[in-house]
């Protein structure tokens, strides 16, 4: 398995999978921004404010998924002392924070609107807010180090601190009274969301994460040539 | 299979998410009251000694309690066990409907009477297209 980690042949892939990414992404972007924005119907409630979910809530899905996967990463890194994973990890780390960030913008127009206000320190809201924070100490401090030891070390301790969040942001709408609606989408039971609605999030889902995937190539193919530069022909 | 310092390694990850998870579970359990957003009016109801401090007051706006005098609106808030009347005067939300969540934020005159000073509506989880609602309404 370790031999899959080659960097000249993961290079190869690196390097000229992008362009397909990013075609792929402008297809289902297209597909699912109409179905988001002309072919889904409005809310009965909330009429057409309810299209800005399509937008809120892959992005809030991604950045979760992405935290968790780079705490993964960086602990089976630490563990294993492999700087691969680290590398995989820093390149995820950008577009889960930009999709955090997307998350509570339009999180704040949407709820203007429907709510009443922009910002409320509900439980949910905050603990996302504090993934956020999370999310810009994990990328500073791949800046702001110069020993790798030190970095690895750090950026771990930062994704353990983080995850113990994760959690709380997916459960807070259950454990406590919050301003934020509970989860319209349940896997064991049946959605209270209209399956017209379903389609359109799912696909710009899907979207999204056609885009973390092209910039965590992007990324991580800098970094491949940032170690190949070096002189090193292995991790 | 894997040397003792990867398994050291593991355990130290694993001693530090245990304490973390404790700790935090601790700290939130002891900070319930400030952690939710809103009381429900049983739960104002349950108050030992009424609080002078800004609260929030949430549940659902009572069928048929909302009362429209000049500028001020009157209505009553439940949880179907508890209800608490409410005076407000000011904007409200478009989503402020008679039947729907709504969080009233002001101070408690008595158990029976809250004084808001801002309302928020709260929206449910529940998404569907006008027909459906119509739909589901003549069932």
């Amino acid at each position: 398995m370790f031999k899959l980690f080659h960097p000249n042949k993961i290079f190869q892939i690196t390097s000229k999978a992008p362009k397909y990414v990013l075609f792929l992404f402008v297809v289902v972007l297209s597909v699912g921004l109409t179905e988001a924005l002309i072919l889904s119907p409005e809310d009965y409630k909330q009429s057409d404010a309810v299209r800005i979910m399509y937008v809120h809530v892959p992005a809030a899905w991604i950045s979760l998924g992405i935290f968790s996967s780079i705490t993964f990463l960086s602990i089976s890194g630490f563990i294993f002392k492999n700087k691969n994973f680290f590398l995989i990890a820093k390149s995820l780390a950008p577009s889960g924070f930009v999709f955090n960030i997307i998350a509570l913008v339009t999180g704040s127009i949407w709820g203007k609107p429907t709510w009443g206000t922009w910002w409320a320190w509900d439980a949910r809201i905050t603990s996302m807010l504090i993934l956020a924070l999370f999310y810009a100490m994990y990328l500073i401090s791949w800046r702001i180090y110069e020993s790798e030891e030190k970095v690895f070390k750090i950026t771990t301790l930062i994704t353990i601190l983080g995850i113990v969040n994760v959690p709380i942001i997916k459960y807070s709408v259950d454990w406590w009274n919050t301003l934020h609606q509970p989860a319209s989408i349940n896997i064991l039971s049946k959605s209270s969301i209209h399956s017209s609605m379903l389609f359109p999030l799912l696909i710009m889902t899907a979207a999204f994460a056609l885009f973390s995937l092209l910039i965590f190539l992007m990324k991580y193919n800098t970094e491949l040539i940032k170690v190949k530069n070096k002189g090193l022909d292995r991790l | 299979m894997y040397g003792r310092k990867v398994k050291l390694r593991f355990l130290f990850v694993v001693l530090i998410l245990i304490t973390l998870i404790l700790t935090t579970f601790l700290v939130l359990k002891s900070l319930e009251e400030n952690v939710v957003y809103f009381q429900s009016p049983s739960e104002i109801k349950a108050l030992s000694e009424l609080d002078k401090k800004k609260i929030r007051v949430g549940g659902m706006v009572k069928k048929d309690s909302i009362l429209i005098n000049s500028n001020e609106v009157k209505f009553i808030i439940t949880d179907f066990k508890n209800e608490i009347n409410v005076s407000y005067t000011g904007a409200i939300p478009n989503l402020f409907e008679e039947g729907k969540g709504v969080v009233a934020e002001g101070f408690l005159k008595d158990r029976n009477f809250f004084s808001a000073s801002k309302i928020l509506a709260k929206h449910d989880e529940n998404y569907m297209p006008p027909e459906v609602k119509q739909a589901l309404g003549e069932k």
